[in-house]
Order: structure tokens, then C-alpha cells, then sequence
């Protein structure tokens, strides 16, 4: 038997089956997502919703078969806090671990950071805490906190709204924020709208982030005795400062909290009251959607699990899911993992996502701003304004 | 205008956190002084016994001053150990501060390796007693501090100026040489001062665990200020860092109260450059 056409047959088919195999596994191949958190350092209380969130997400996602039929695997490193150790690791993502695609770590700094790696390397950046828009000038950065171009403006009148819903009519105002780049910017616009809404500003004051000495601070606020304190705060400063207040028995009528890691102020009875803005809480009309409830009932389990002081799925989780929707948008929608195609469809498309339907065709790929004003009532906190987004029944407390 | 309760409630702001300043330096200056020993890892020290302090109130419900009686022991011998093995190598005073940062920078990544570079805060019973004078109410925690840096500031100058040990350390520290010939063990009293010294450090860490949360990263951000109270008043003096550390501390709040909290930093630091150029020069 001549056994040269069997053996050519065999290598041909070989040579066929070879790329097939070869793109077949390259199919199955996870896709890899790069990001840091703060994991540790100040803004760790908050960065660990972040975590969980994402984990539920990526998990959930797997099991439905993943992106594009590929399974998402997750590379986190922990950035410290600290803006310019993220930028080094995700320069080592890029470079070292080659993941596919970028996700954005938590806070507005550390986010800036990842930014310029990012832009460098034509990587779309979701973000989930970026709190300057003017700021985000790269093309493909997208939002997954979703605030409008100028929340300077917007999340001011909106509390000042929730005010005048709720019955109130305050006449002075004292400000006290953090230099954090994202609050800072922030508090200055409440400034403005304050001043044109006809507030008196009876205390403006701004402090180093890591400030140490709350005291002088606190006594300051209980002389101006002003009936709206706006605290420009992140991570633990909302706690430090209302325990300085406490500590020479001043309690504010009504004070706002930026962006406090929300769990530690929701369990202290020194924040009773407290204001702050969300996209999202656990509570209806937001947990209507019967899509999202196996995502909040695993985040309530999980962060129950990790110790958290509140196991609520509210906006720290509600923007981190929201992030990892909207990547998950773009590589649906572009039927690519290509940075440039995913960042194209994201521009041109509308979608749905756990805190309402984005669009990101604004200036800087900013849409609408989707904060609500919640209030701390009997420990947990509880979306009062608008109307049409607060808990049924709920009223601003006095 | 400002009014007195204002006023008088930053004075008391500024008289703890400079208490605190002073305790700090206490132990840094008599280093500095009697040893000619720039030690950074005295801040080092502080945090791994206000660590340790929220460690044991955390895990053991130890109160926090009963923790004294435990750590002043274990940090007089570990200061007494790396004096023994610096002495060993005769560093200069500029060595001393490049080693003992190095060794710094190590503690602070052993405290974030076993405590994680998140905030943590102690309970106690301290921080929520209040006394009121008036219109100003005082925090009990803050009040030990106060109390505590007073204390050791006298126990300091007694050691040193009523003490045979402590006249004998001064001694060496003016001239070893003659000191040794009047039978002064030099080395025997540097590893005792040392350990005097991080037993101080000690004392302090306590009281940042009372009153502050802690963090591995804020390590440094006490040496400006530490330094600042060491260099306004007198080398191995008992009293100066505590009365310059209240200088800084009472000009940091009384800033912050009137002017701007972002202000503190820099009128403090610049009172110390007006007070370094105005001083008198000694021999």
C-alpha cells in the first residue's frame, strides 16, 4: 500500500485543524480586565464595596458565558490609596500582566492617575468615582459614576431642592470641605449656587486631606451656628469631624456629606440625619427591576461576610456594578474587544445599567446627573429627593 | 469678631495636640542631646506602641494606661538594644538620621503588613468622658495626654538634674573623655538613656492611640512638627519641647480658629524660623 497519500492527506488536515484549534482556544481564552483599588489606606472602607461588587458582577456574568463568549478574569492590584502607585501599576498591567482591557480604580486622583496611563496606551477607562468632569479630557474615558458635566452646580441646587421639599427654608450656610481634588471642586461650586440662591455663608473652610486636628475646625462650625453645614468630605473625614462636633456638644440642624465612606457614618448615631448623594439604594423604585435582585441579595451576603457596617447595596456598589456594565456594554454592542470600537459604540449608543439608562454623547462623554439626595433615617439611608426616586413614604427629617 | 468660647475652646485644642508635640520631642531631644543621636525610629516607636495599645484594647479590653505598665518595659529594652548595636558602629549624628529613617520606613511596612494601611480607631472609655468649664468642654483623653506629658517632663528633669545617673549622662554627653576618667560608664548610661528614651516614645504612642486614628502612613507626617518643638527649645532639656510643642500647637489652632485650617502648617513653621534666627547663638 502506497502510503504517501494517507500521510499527505494527514498533514494537510493537520495544517487545517492546527489554526482552527489554535483560534478556538484563543475563544475560550478569558478575557482579561485590569484595575487597582484601594484595597488599603484611607479610602480602602469604600474601595472594598467596590470589590465585592465587581466580583458579583464578573461572577454573575460567567456563568451567562462571559463577554462575547469568552470568561472575565480579573487582575486587581492594590493601589494604597495612593494616585501615584496606581499609576505605576497600571502601567505594569498594561505592560507586565497584558491584560485586555482597563477598568478604573476608586476616587478621583488615583482615577486621574490611571487616566494618562491609559491615554498613552489607547485603553478605554471606565471609571466608577470620577468626580471632575472638566478633568476627564481623554476620548475613551467613560463615566460609570454618572453626575453630568457640571455636578458643581447640579448637586447643590438638587440638596437645596430636597430642602424646599421637605419644608425647609435655610437662611445661612457654612461650608467646610476637604482639598481632595474632587471635593474641593465641588464645594467651591456649592459655593456659587449657595451665594445665588441666597444663602448667607457664615464659614468657608478647607483642610489638607489627612488633616489630623478636627477641634478647632468643629468649634468654628458651632460658632457660625449656620443652619445648613455643607461638609466637603471623603473617606473617614465625615466620621473625624462629627466626632470633633460631638466632643464640645455641637450638633449642626442639617449637615451633607459629600462622599463619606457611608457604612462607619450609617452606624454611628453622631450622623443621624446626615445628607448625601446616590444613584442608587436598596429600597424601591431602584430594586424594582427583578434583573438586579441575585446581584443585591449576593452583595448583601458577601458584605455581611467582610464585616462591612452596612450591607446595603447603595451608591458605592450601585457605580462600581454600573462600571462594569457599561465595559460590558461596549464589548456587547461593538461584537469586539478593540478599545477604539468599544469606545465608538459607547459614544453612539444609549443603554440600561443598574442606576438608569446612560448615554455618554455630552462634553467629555459626560450625560445626565443622576444624584439624589438620601438621608441617614433610623440607621440606614433612604433616597428622599426627587419624589419620584425617594422610598414610598419617606420625608426629609428635620 | 470671635468669640470667647471660640477662643478659649482652640487655646484648649492647641494646649493637648502641643502637649502631645512635646511628649514626642521629649524623648527625641534627650536622644538628640545626650546621645548625638538623630532618631527617627522614636517615631516608629511611638506607632508600634500605639499599635500595639490598640491591639491589646481591641483584642483584650486592656485599658489603655494599664497597657503602660507593659509597654514602657518592652520599649526601654528595645531601645536599648539598638543602641547597642548602633554604638557599636560610632555613627555621626548625620548617619544616625539616615539609618534610624531606613529603619522607619521597615516599621512602617511591618505595621502595614500586620494592621493594613486602613484607618483604625481605639474605644475607650477615655473619649467619650467630658468635662465642662463653662461654655468649653474638655475631652478626658486629651486631658491624660496633657496630664502625662507634664509628668514625664518633671520625672525627665528630675532624672537628669537630681539623679547621679542623670548628672552622669550629662557629663558624658559634655565630655566623654573627662567623664570617663571621673568613672563614668559611658556606655552602660548611653544604652539606659536610650532605653529612657524609647520608653518615652512609648508613652506617646499611647496617647496618639487615645485620641487619633491611626494610620502606618501618618508616621511622618508627626516629624515636622516633633522636630520643630525638639530644635525651637533646648537639646536634652526636660521642659523646653513641651513648652515649645504648646508654642506650635496653640499657634496651629489658634490659625486654624481664626485664620484657615490650611494655614496651621506654615505660621507654625514659620514661628520656628523667626525664633532660630532671633535666638541668641550659645557656645
Amino acid at each position: 500500500m502506497n502510503k504517501r497519500p494517507f500521510l499527505k492527506a494527514l498533514g494537510g488536515s493537520a495544517l487545517l485543524v492546527s489554526p482552527l484549534a489554535r483560534l478556538q482556544a484563543q475563544q475560550n481564552r478569558p478575557i482579561r480586565v485590569g484595575s487597582s483599588l484601594s484595597l488599603t489606606g484611607p479610602l480602602a472602607g469604600t474601595a472594598v464595596m467596590h470589590k465585592i461588587a465587581a466580583e458579583i458582577y464578573i461572577e454573575l456574568m460567567n456563568k451567562t458565558g462571559g463577554w462575547l463568549g469568552r470568561p472575565i478574569d480579573w487582575v486587581v492590584k492594590d493601589d494604597q490609596s495612593k494616585p501615584d502607585l496606581a499609576r505605576t501599576l497600571y502601567e505594569q498591567l498594561i505592560t507586565g500582566e497584558k491584560v485586555d482591557l482597563l477598568m478604573g480604580p476608586y476616587a478621583t486622583a488615583n482615577t486621574l492617575s490611571a487616566m494618562g496611563v491609559a491615554q498613552r496606551n489607547n485603553k478605554v477607562l471606565v471609571s466608577n468615582s470620577f468626580g471632575i468632569p472638566s478633568l476627564a479630557k481623554y476620548d475613551m474615558h467613560f463615566p460609570g459614576y454618572v453626575m453630568g458635566f457640571n455636578p458643581g452646580e447640579t448637586v447643590p441646587n438638587t440638596l437645596l431642592d430636597a430642602l424646599k421639599a421637605g419644608g425647609q427654608d435655610p437662611k445661612s450656610v457654612a461650608l467646610v470641605t476637604s482639598k481632595f481634588p474632587s471635593v474641593v471642586f465641588l464645594s467651591v461650586g456649592a459655593r456659587e449656587v449657595f451665594k445665588k440662591r441666597g444663602l448667607r455663608e457664615a464659614l468657608w473652610l478647607e483642610w489638607e486631606f489627612g488633616n489630623r486636628e478636627f477641634g478647632p475646625i468643629a468649634a468654628r462650625l458651632k460658632e457660625a451656628n449656620a443652619d445648613v453645614v455643607w461638609i466637603g468630605s471623603i473617606g473617614p473625614e465625615s466620621i473625624q469631624l462629627l466626632e470633633a462636633m460631638a466632643k464640645i456638644d455641637y450638633r449642626p440642624r442639617v449637615h451633607f456629606h459629600l462622599y463619606p465612606t457611608p457604612g462607619p457614618l450609617a452606624k454611628s448615631p453622631l450622623a443621624a440625619g446626615a445628607l448625601s448623594v446616590t444613584t442608587f439604594e436598596q429600597h424601591a423604585p431602584f430594586t424594582n427591576r427583578a434583573a438586579y435582585a441575585e446581584a443585591i441579595r449576593l452583595y448583601n451576603e458577601r458584605a455581611a461576610a467582610a464585616n462591612l457596617p452596612d450591607t446595603n447595596f447603595e451608591l458605592q456598589p450601585a457605580n462600581a456594578y454600573a462600571g462594569w456594565e457599561i465595559l460590558g456594554a461596549g464589548v456587547k454592542g461593538s461584537n469586539s474587544f478593540d478599545d477604539r470600537k468599544i469606545a465608538d459604540w459607547l459614544k453612539a449608543n444609549r443603554f440600561d445599567t443598574i442606576i438608569g439608562r446612560l448615554r455618554f454623547d455630552g462634553q467629555n462623554n459626560y450625560g445626565d446627573d443622576l444624584n439624589r439626595i438620601r438621608q441617614l433615617q433610623n440607621g440606614k439611608w433612604v433616597v428622599v429627593h426627587p419624589s419620584d426616586f425617594a422610598l414610598p413614604g419617606a420625608r426629609l427629617q428635620a | 469678631m470671635p468669640s470667647a468660647t471660640l477662643i478659649l475652646q482652640s487655646l484648649a485644642s492647641g494646649v493637648f495636640i502641643g502637649s502631645l508635640y512635646g511628649l514626642i520631642g521629649l524623648g527625641l531631644g534627650l536622644g538628640w542631646g545626650l546621645l548625638r543621636v538623630i532618631n527617627l525610629m522614636h517615631f516608629g516607636w511611638a506607632f508600634l506602641a500605639a499599635y500595639i495599645t490598640y491591639e491589646l484594647r481591641s483584642r483584650s479590653g486592656v485599658d489603655p494606661l494599664l497597657a503602660l505598665v507593659f509597654l514602657v518595659p518592652m520599649f526601654g529594652l528595645l531601645g536599648m538594644g539598638l543602641q547597642a548595636i548602633t554604638s557599636r558602629f560610632a555613627i555621626t549624628p548625620f548617619s544616625s538620621l539616615l539609618t534610624t529613617f531606613g529603619l522607619t520606613a521597615a516599621v512602617e511596612a511591618l505595621l502595614q503588613l500586620i494592621w493594613s494601611a486602613d484607618f483604625r480607631r481605639m474605644s475607650s472609655v477615655y473619649e467619650e468622658h467630658k468635662i465642662r468649664l463653662g461654655t468649653v468642654v474638655l475631652n478626658q483623653a486629651e486631658l491624660i495626654t496633657i496630664a502625662l506629658s507634664f509628668s514625664l517632663a518633671a520625672a525627665v528633669w528630675w532624672m537628669l538634674n537630681r539623679t547621679d545617673a542623670g548628672k552622669a549622662m550629662r557629663a558624658a554627653a559634655e565630655d566623654a573623655q573627662i567623664a570617663t576618667a571621673f568613672g563614668i560608664d559611658a556606655r552602660r548610661l548611653s544604652l539606659r538613656l536610650a532605653g529612657v528614651c524609647s520608653a518615652l516614645a512609648a508613652c506617646a504612642g499611647v496617647c496618639i492611640a487615645l485620641t487619633f486614628t491611626l494610620a502606618p502612613s501618618q508616621i511622618f507626617s508627626w516629624v515636622g512638627v516633633a522636630f520643630a518643638a525638639v530644635m525651637m527649645g533646648r537639646l536634652a532639656s526636660a521642659w523646653s519641647p513641651l513648652f515649645a510643642g504648646i508654642v506650635i500647637g496653640l499657634s496651629e489652632a489658634l490659625t486654624m480658629a481664626l485664620i484657615a485650617p490650611t494655614w496651621a502648617p506654615l505660621v507654625a513653621f514659620t514661628l520656628l524660623i523667626v525664633i532660630l534666627i532671633l535666638r541668641p547663638v550659645r557656645d
